[in-house]
């Protein structure tokens, strides 16, 4: 009887060889042809994250901790700084200071990159239902497939290390800063965008004074959700070599030593609250924008221009 | 006066097939069998007028009629189907993408219906926005925006957020902002009609002040009759895209085109709406020293009223001569005859601001901007003007005569 609903198998009479094709698309046409492209994208990524990695491991603990502790205060108010400040000494006093500045960097690294790309993309997204349509698919792709399948090919073209890590980590990390950056802009009132053109405003101008800076809550909340994204790749980058608190992860992992495998945890979970609470209060409508999205509105708020309010507003 | 703005066969349809859309329109097809057929909304249709220099051009209709259609083809925020645009005798339609931007930065601009002021920036950077468009310098700007601010009172609230403010002080701002590039045009798509009602009255004054100041023609969509008939000096009532009627806010209540029109005015008080001057008879006065008292007699006898107004002879109204003053006292000589005090008003004073001077039930004279007699009102002219709506005006008239003759009698009695 089996025998006979074989006969409607389609694999009773061949395979269909997807796999090969794969193999073949990746290796004997994509890296060959592509590997200058490829080393194209990894040297500025290599520089970033060589330079802030080399600044960060420089700055010696106590000037790091105290300036950002009082960052944190200044953009998001008395209570994260405090968490801040004793979040920092607790990774500090367990030692894993050096692999924290490390996941640090790469997850700077990541964001800024994400941003760089995202922001644009998300941008001409909202000016295009085509090419937002074309893209959707595509972001709903990096969202899904899961991140060992893109590990290998991207193992194959950059080789092995940190900045293969990072760039795997912006792979996944970058759909939601452009997801939002496009929602931000097409939720701007079509008033204010017809104000910006009733008073003769070219397209940039309108970009950039009015869309921009009413898209920037949600724009923000992208990078948030990016930046923690990011965090949550370290350890999976640590496969492919990327060092930092993943390592540590990933270490205590193969050796089954629980106490480093929760320490790299530990780090991580930390850094994450700590960033999450930073950037959260950079969305809200509080200090910066109230002072605006100058440079002069923003350094106003760090330095205390109206740090008032914005205390009040992280106490609601 | 000249022609501000002059718009001719003004189109705009939405949907795909716009120029199918746009032939089934122009051969007379409701606006619904339009849209069954091709699925395109015809929101603006076959539309011409023209807005003379510092009017107010009022267009009111229902929802979905098609004003902001029509007031953003204007500027081309809406690009028009077809049709013409002329400004100031120049073919906006015609303009190219930086001469569109530098009429709409110094000659044409927007006040909208929920402000649209930007929040991230203060009171007095969104009054300078236009300003810094054009690319002025940032002292140049501030200057400006903060005189237009001044002229609408928020010279104090410079530096605050728009958030800070109340509903009606940041239209304030928005009509500051528009203010602020001195443009010659103001398109105003229902700025009021987010505002609480003490609010929207004491805004449509200040408007009609600022228009005067500013010198600017205004273009103002309103749902609102009231607001129409407050600030237009001309009215358009717009239906399914087109204009219904056109005309002085007066001719809309008292003479509606058809029952749409009808329907939105009947609910008007009539006596605010209605002029002394529109309403005023013209007779002919009785004039010292050509008259005598014959003909004085005379005339009364052939006047709809019982009384006529005197004049001297340089053409001053001197008052009231009545029918039975002039029968006493044997017969002295006219000029001796004192007569009695007449009230008089000018030509633009509705009805509604005119009723204590007909206490004592005598004809009021209505005198033009020299101060020359106009003609003259009768109480019972105003009650059949105010009671007799719908009436055509020749039953009207024919109502008022047979109180003529009834006076003399009286007198006589
Ligand atoms: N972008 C658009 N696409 C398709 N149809 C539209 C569009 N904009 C307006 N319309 C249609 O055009 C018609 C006129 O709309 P418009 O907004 O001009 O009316 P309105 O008189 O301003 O109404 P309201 O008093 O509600 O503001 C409506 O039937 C509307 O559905
Ligand atoms: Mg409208």
């Amino acid at each position: 009887m089996s025998g006979f609903l074989d006969l409607f198998r389609p694999s009773t009479y061949g395979k269909l060889p997807l796999d090969d094709g794969v193999e073949w698309f990746v290796k004997d046409w994509l890296v060959p042809n592509f590997r200058p492209a490829f080393r194209a994208i990894q040297a500025p990524v290599d520089a970033l994250l060589d330079s802030i990695d080399g600044f960060l491991q420089a700055v010696p603990f106590p000037i790091f901790w105290l300036v950002a502790a009082i960052l944190a205060w200044r953009i998001a108010g008395r209570g994260v700084g405090i968490l801040t400040a004793v979040s920092l000494l607790l990774i500090d006093m367990v030692g894993i200071w050096e692999e924290t500045m490390t996941t640090l960097a790469m997850v700077i690294t990541a964001v800024a990159f994400c941003a760089v790309a995202g922001v644009p993309l998300g941008i001409l997204a909202a000016r295009s239902d085509r090419f937002a349509g074309g893209l959707r698919p595509v972001l709903d792709i990096m969202q899904t497939i899961p991140t060992f399948v893109y590990l290998v090919p991207i193992v194959m073209l950059f080789g092995v290390g940190m900045v293969p890590g990072v760039i795997a980590t912006i792979v996944f990390a970058l759909p939601p800063v452009i997801r939002l950056t496009n929602l931000g802009i097409r939720q701007v009132q079509g008033e204010m965008v017809e104000a910006g053109y009733a008073f003769g405003a070219t397209r940039r101008q309108v970009l950039i004074e009015i869309e921009i800076p009413l898209a920037m809550r949600t724009i923000m909340a992208g990078l948030n959700q990016t930046l923690m994204l990011a965090l949550s790749m370290v350890v999976i980058a640590a496969l492919i070599g990327a060092g930092g608190l993943g390592l540590t992860v990933y270490t205590g992992l193969g050796r089954l030593d629980v106490g480093r495998a929760f320490l790299g945890g530990f780090g991580i979970v930390l850094l994450a609250i700590i960033l999450d609470r930073v950037t959260q209060a950079m969305g809200a409508p509080t200090p910066a924008q109230a002072n605006g999205w100058t440079f002069r509105g923003v350094a106003r708020s760090l330095l205390g221009g109206r740090g008032q309010k914005a205390e009040a507003a992280a106490g609601q | 006066m000249q022609d501000k703005i002059v718009v001719k066969n003004l189109y705009k349809i939405f949907g795909p097939d716009a120029d199918k859309a746009a032939e089934l329109a122009g051969a007379g097809k409701e606006k619904d069998e339009v849209f069954r057929e091709t699925q395109g909304v015809v929101a603006v249709n076959d539309i011409s007028f023209s807005v003379q220099e510092q009017q107010i051009f009022v267009v009111m209709g229902l929802s979905g009629s098609g004003k902001s259609t029509l007031i953003r083809c204007l500027n081309r925020l809406i690009e028009p189907t077809s049709g013409q645009i002329i400004i100031d005798g120049a073919d906006v339609t015609a303009a190219g993408p930086s001469e569109l931007r530098e009429i709409r930065r110094s000659k044409m601009a927007m006040v909208f219906q929920h402000f649209a002021l930007l929040p991230h920036r203060t009171v007095l950077e969104n009054a300078a926005f236009a300003l810094k468009l054009r690319g002025l310098s940032k002292k140049d700007r501030n200057d400006k925006a903060m005189r237009a601010l001044e002229a609408v009172g928020l010279g104090a609230w410079a530096d605050s957020l728009p958030s800070q403010l109340s509903g009606g002080m940041q239209q304030r701002v928005g009509i500051a902002r528009s203010l602020a590039a001195e443009p010659q045009i103001l398109l105003m798509d229902e700025p009021f009609s987010a505002l609480d009602p003490l609010i929207r009255r004491e805004m449509q004054d200040e408007l009609i002040g600022l228009q005067r100041d500013f010198k600017t023609t205004i273009v103002f969509i309103t749902h609102d009759l009231h607001e129409a008939l407050k600030l237009g000096d001309q009215i358009a009532v717009m239906r399914d895209g087109g204009f219904v009627q056109v005309g002085p806010p007066q001719a809309i209540v008292t003479d509606p085109a058809d029952d749409y029109v009808r329907a939105f005015v009947q609910d008007v008080d009539r006596a605010r709406v209605v002029t002394m001057g529109s309403i005023a008879e013209q007779v002919e006065p009785i004039v010292l020293g050509r008259d005598d008292l014959a003909s004085a007699r005379r005339k009364i006898a052939q006047a709809p009223y019982s009384a006529l107004p005197v004049l001297d002879a340089r053409g001053k109204l001197k008052g009231l001569l009545s029918e039975g003053a002039l029968a006493e006292g044997g017969r002295p000589h006219l000029e001796r005859l004192v007569p009695d005090e007449m009230q008089t008003t000018p030509e633009d004073v509705s009805l509604h601001d005119a009723f204590s001077l007909f206490a004592k039930g005598e004809p009021v004279a209505v005198l033009d901007e020299k101060g020359r007699l106009a003609g003259i009102v009768d109480p019972q002219a105003v009650f059949s003007h105010l009671s007799g709506g719908d009436a055509p005006e020749e039953e009207q008239a024919e109502a008022e005569r047979p109180a003529a003759p009834t006076a003399p009698s009286h007198d006589a009695a």
